[in-house]
């Protein structure tokens, strides 16, 4: 290194006049700046937390349901007093299970059995769903008739909230759906260990129910993984088969081009119109079923498949020429180019592109609403042709039931919709981190 | 030596002066790219109103080294910069010093010609504007034409001055961008291989134009090209591996190198 | 015979067809000199593809054409009074004689003898057996009941003779096909060729689904209610339908509801597009990449909530919030304790709207703030500006037709966003400028118009049509502008 001389071996020349070239102020604009983009992250970020966080806390306690758990006797006397139960089946159907239950809980209280207003108040405790709760279990075993068992019994949905805190007891007896009386039968039973929450598995399995302490998610998911099945076995083949003709094969040419420009407006159509389509094309001149699961799952296949071309065209572009042409050059065809090596490679971004259209087509609700899928659904639909309804299309219907209780049902339903879409989308980004491949 | 007579004649009244002013300093500057080091202990003194040419085979570290001076680097996340280097005797990374500041006395020219998408004129208001140096409209027209005239491109460009600068040619481009620097009034003004994207007849106007500026302004410019670098500098240094090979009189560097590998690339042996 | 039953036969024929072409092709090339020019794969799929592919399309044909055909010579057997009658009654007319035709399946051939000759004891009859009908059939229902059934009869066995046959013929036709010189790979990747076609006319086949289907609805609402009462009618009053009813004629002005989604979409856009671009250059320009790896899939999540959730949210956490609020600031304000923010209300809706559409406006303009070129920043930068002035005078401005597509789409959404206006925005169509007042939008009356029971002839049904072909051309044509400015700008860089 010659040459590179003492720099003190040259004069210094007079420092030329500083220029005012308003360093603090724009520093000050800078440091705003900065803060205006770190404030609109955190509003993004805070409301985020916000709604999962009010969906979290009005829902957990959705997967707990009271109990009051008595022995129950099953009285001959009012299930069946003439024992006629082998010659009419029905009789076993129709017989007077609430009171059986009644009386159970009257007898753990030691109520009197003669007062009726107390009576009354006491079969207020219990849901609704004791009556089939019961009824099922005579009919699948009538022996038991005459036996006194130890069953635990639905709470109603007033008890329910009272025992979880959600109603307040400090207001007068007048305003509230829970009487004094009832508050005090309550702390009796806790104390005997009757009354307790236990996790809830009617909210997965049972449909529809105009009390929300026996209304549950079953049916709506079965209608949802019926829709999701349908999409995807549709959706999936004919997005890819158009994907590879768009990408591989077609000219460039206007055709072409308008197939483009009308697949990209197709993924920004808003889905209510596709509700219309079903309803005026699937429903009104196939003459398909309305409210059927089959339609439902026509309309998301058609609004999914935009994205998954979308995906699947971005993951045929990123696999490169140089496999293509390895393959043509050793004699494949164009076809088993694509087939046996093209396709393969990009099967990650496909599926990745795959599950994300399907999260979104679960979560859709809107076109569901036009086809008739707003149903009272109790019974699990059998076949795409039954009546069925969908997970978030349930959401919709118990987010405008009026009672307190169904505002915790709707955000339990809330966070399975957004549990099943969590594990979805870690999938996909799983699949895309496990599969990725740097060219 | 017949054919560089005239650059000789300069150098020698360059001497005759011989009062050797550095208006850069760089002191065992070494850069890292994360775990890559690009540069290992450069020192290297820019003299002011010189034009200095910085040379060397690609990925050599002349580049790296001319956006230390002007903390370009800065914009690359994983890039260190130790060692020191000074201008006007202030090291330029000392927490003190403010990187804008040190920009608008230390300008650069980039590579690729990257006129902003705005008209002629607002190019090259653009630098004035944001550091207040003009006070009102007259002012700033006569920065512009000021700026433009210095960079030979005012004829061709003053009956156009609003309209894009990117509809002007690669060679009007490049003025554009270094009537652009010059519009900031720097001290020092850095080209990173100003000439690369330009074809020869363009090349040639930058080249007059450099020659003309080293009156006013102190140029570091990067360059592939020995030719340019003997056409244009008056100092050469020598880049190789990240390391300074040699640095010295232009003139002695293209006839007598003192360093063997200094000769291998001016002879094109490789590089 | 049933049809999944023919398609089972057809599959079966299309099997034996792969395996016994192949087989062949294998024993030819075992045998012959020349070689095969394909692999015996593909001459077995030639051979299926000819046993299944004509079979499949006679099938779809039948099935299409041949309730056509039988129904309109039922309808042309119908007594000359009826014909003079409505369209709708003669559709009633036939349903009860659909009815009548599924019942006399599940009778007895006495019974049906039985019915011909006295059809007024038809329907106990056949509610006996569980097959309710709507009224008594006429005597010529009953005949003609009969004739469908019959006609269905043939119409089925013809195809299914049809359908098989085609199936056989195509067999042997493709089998003795089968010769050394034949090319079958290249016949059968036309066939995969043109099944690729297909799949992606679809795309085009959905476009002119949609088009055609609400052009078809909505010219039938344009007929009993003028289309400049729809598109510059200011009060929006549908009554309810009564059935069959034409007089209850209400009002169907566009406007109010129109004016609501806009509002709402307005307000919507005023909290997303300052929040999405600000967190978009901040992403772009200063984080740095481990916090953008934290945030912005974070960020994502937003877009990932289905909208039923949003609609939630608006309903029961951010409209009561806003309502208590209100009645706080009235209270200390001015000492009266009620609220002046509804519940439901255009802030509300639009608010929890802006939030969802936070994540779309960020991470595409994201993308466009990356896209503009580093050289440009390095230029700027390289001119001592400081960062946020390299982006305010140098980005943002390369970057704003770009931006300027993303909010166009970013509107677009908030224009067709139905479910949390359902929930959050309120029913009542009304023009105000309040925006703590309710107000409804084009999709909630979309919903509200089509859900309970249908009647697809009555202007309060078929108003949804119009209102979604409104909806469908607004925004088709932001899209496709949209889609043009951000191509154009992609290209400017490219």
């Amino acid at each position: 290194m010659t040459n590179t001389a003492s720099p003190l071996a040259g004069a210094v020349p007079a420092r030329p006049a500083r220029r005012d070239i308003g360093i603090k102020r724009r520093y000050a604009a800078e440091r705003r700046f900065r803060i205006y983009g770190i404030a609109a992250i955190s509003f993004g970020l805070l409301f985020l937390f916000l709604l999962l966080w009010s969906v979290g806390s009005k829902g957990y306690t959705a997967f707990q349901q009271t109990m009051i758990t008595i022995p129950v006797e099953f009285s001959e006397q009012i299930i069946d007093k003439d024992n006629e139960r082998d010659t009419d089946p029905t009789k076993l159907m129709t017989a007077n299970y609430p009171v059986v239950a009644r009386n159970a809980l009257a007898a753990a209280l030691g109520a009197d059995p003669g007062d009726r207003q107390q009576m009354r108040e006491i079969g207020r405790m219990l849901s609704e769903g004791v009556r089939s709760q019961l009824r099922n279990m005579v009919v699948a075993d009538p022996s038991i008739i005459g036996t006194t068992q130890t069953v635990s019994l639905l709470a109603a949905g007033e008890i329910d909230s009272a025992l979880k805190g959600q109603m307040n007891l400090d207001v007068p007896e007048a305003n509230r759906r829970i009487s004094d009386q009832q508050v005090g039968w309550m702390e009796q039973l806790t104390e005997a260990g009757a009354l307790a929450k236990e996790f809830n598995t009617g909210i997965f399995f049972n449909g529809a129910s105009s009390r929300p302490e026996a209304a549950g998610v079953g049916v709506a998911l079965i209608g949802s993984l019926y829709m999701m099945g349908i999409v995807l076995v549709l959706s999936l083949p004919i997005g890819v088969a158009a994907s590879i003709y768009l990408e591989e094969f077609a000219p460039k040419n206007r055709w072409t081009d308008l197939i483009e420009v009308n697949i990209n407006n197709l993924a920004a159509v808003p889905s209510i119109v596709y509700g219309l389509l079903g309803l005026s094309v699937f429903i009104g001149f196939a003459g398909l079923p309305r409210s059927a699961a089959l339609v439902g799952g026509l309309v998301l296949t058609l609004m999914t498949l935009p994205t998954i071309i979308i995906a699947t065209r971005a993951a045929l572009k990123a696999v490169p020429p140089s496999i293509r042409a390895a393959a043509l050059g050793l004699g494949a065809s164009k076809m088993q180019t694509i087939f046996h090596h093209v396709l393969p490679l990009a099967m990650p971004g496909i599926l990745t592109g795959t599950i994300i259209g399907l999260a979104h087509a679960l979560g859709e609700t809107a076109p569901l609403l036009l086809i008739g899928m707003v149903a009272f659904v109790a019974n699990y639909p059998t076949t795409p042709m039954d009546p069925a309804t969908a997970l978030p299309v349930q959401i919709y219907m118990w987010a405008n039931e009026a009672e307190r209780a169904f505002v915790e049902r709707t955000s339990g339903a809330i966070i399975i919709l957004l549990l099943f879409l969590i594990v979805m989308n870690v999938g996909a980004i799983l699949l895309r981190r496990r599969f990725e491949r740097r060219w | 030596m017949n054919m560089m007579s005239d650059a000789a004649v300069e150098k020698a009244l360059d001497k005759k002066m011989n009062d050797v002013s550095y208006k850069m300093i760089g002191k065992d500057v070494s850069v890292y790219y994360g775990d890559k080091r690009a540069l290992y202990d450069v020192n290297l003194n820019v003299r002011e109103n010189t034009v200095t040419a910085l040379i060397g085979p690609s990925g050599c570290g002349k580049s790296t080294f001319l956006r230390c001076l002007n903390r370009m680097n800065d914009t690359i996340e994983s890039a260190k910069v130790t060692g020191r280097i000074t201008l006007d005797e202030e090291d330029i990374y000392d927490p003190a010093i403010d990187v804008v500041e040190l920009r608008a006395r230390v300008g650069m020219v980039f590579q690729k010609p990257n006129p902003f998408p705005k008209s002629i004129y607002e190019n090259i208001a653009y630098g004035p504007r944001i550091h207040g140096l003009a006070r009102n409209k007259a002012e700033m027209d006569q920065v512009v034409e000021a700026s433009l005239q210095r960079a030979g491109l005012w004829n061709e460009a003053k009956d156009r001055l609003h309209e894009s600068g990117t509809g002007l040619s690669g060679g009007q481009q490049q003025r554009l961008c270094i009537a652009r620097a010059i519009a900031v009034s720097p001290e020092v003004i850095l080209m990173d291989e100003p000439c690369s994207a330009l074809d020869p007849i363009a090349t040639a106007k930058v080249e007059e134009l450099i020659h003309e500026l080293r009156t006013n302004y102190t140029i570091v410019i990067v360059t592939h090209s020995m030719q340019q670098a003997a056409r244009v500098s008056q100092r050469t240094a020598m880049f190789h591996l990240g390391h300074l090979v040699e640095e010295d009189d232009t003139d002695k560097m293209f006839t007598n190198p003192n360093d063997q590998r200094t000769q291998d690339y001016i002879m094109g042996r490789f590089g | 015979m049933s049809t999944s039953l023919i398609l089972l036969i057809v599959a079966l024929i299309g099997l034996a067809g792969y395996v016994l072409g192949a087989r062949q092709a294998r024993r030819l090339a075992a045998a012959a000199l020349p070689k095969m020019h394909s692999r015996p794969g593909y001459y077995g799929s030639y051979v299926a593809v000819w046993a299944g592919l004509p079979a499949l399309l006679i099938l779809a044909v039948w099935l299409v054409a041949s309730p056509i055909y039988v129904n309109s010579s039922i309808r042309d057997n119908f007594p000359e009074d009826l014909k003079a009658q409505t369209e709708a009654a003669q559709s009633l007319t036939f349903g009860t004689i659909g009815s009548v035709a599924r019942g006399l399946t599940v009778l007895t051939p006495e019974e049906v003898a039985q019915a011909q000759a006295n059809p007024g004891e038809l329907r106990v009859l056949l509610g006996g057996k569980g097959v309710p009908l709507a009224g008594d059939p006429e005597p010529f229902m009953v005949s003609a009941a009969a004739e469908l059934n019959a006609m269905n009869a043939t119409s089925r066995l013809a195809m299914t003779i049809a359908v098989i046959a085609a199936s056989v013929v195509g067999f042997f036709y493709a089998y003795r096909m089968i010769a050394p010189r034949f090319r079958a790979r290249n016949k059968v990747e036309q066939v995969i060729l043109a099944s690729l076609i297909t799949a992606s006319c679809i795309a085009i086949l959905t476009t002119v689904g949609i088009v055609a289907s609400m052009l078809t609805e909505a010219i039938q609402f344009f007929q009993m209610v003028p289309a400049w009462e729809f598109f510059f009618g200011t009060v929006w009053d549908p009554r309810f339908a009564a059935a069959g009813a034409t007089d209850s004629a209400g009002q169907f002005g566009l406007i109010p509801l129109l004016a609501g989604t806009l509002y709402i979409g307005f307000v919507a856009m005023v909290v997303a597009v300052p929040v999405g671009i600000f967190s978009a250059i901040y992403m772009a320009e200063y984080a740095s990449p481990r916090m953008r790896s934290a945030v912005k899939p974070l960020l994502e999540v937003l877009a990932g909530i289905p909208t039923i959730v949003y609609g939630f949210f608006a309903l029961t956490t951010v409209g009561p919030f806003l309502r208590d609020l209100s009645t706080q600031l009235n209270g200390i304000a001015t000492g009266n304790y009620s609220n002046f923010i509804q519940a439901q209300s255009v802030i509300t809706a639009g608010f929890v709207m802006g939030i969802m559409l936070i994540p779309y406006v960020s991470s595409l303009s994201d993308d466009i703030i990356t896209a503009v070129p580093r050289a440009l920043r390095d230029g700027s930068l390289g001119l001592g500006a400081t960062r946020s002035e390299t982006i305010k005078r140098v980005v943002l401005p390369a970057a704003l037709p770009g931006i300027v597509g993303a909010l166009l789409m970013t509107a677009s959404r908030a224009i067709g966003e139905t479910m949390i206006v359902v929930l959050a925005a309120g029913v009542a169509a009304r023009m105000q400028i309040n925006p703590f007042e309710p107000m409804t939008t084009v999709t909630v009356k979309i919903v509200s118009q089509l859900t309970g029971d249908l009647e697809f002839t009555s202007p309060q049904t078929l108003v949804a049509f119009a209102l979604g072909i409104t909806l469908f051309a607004i925004t088709l044509c932001l899209n496709i502008y949209a889609l043009y400015i951000v191509r154009k700008y992609r290209e400017q860089y490219e």
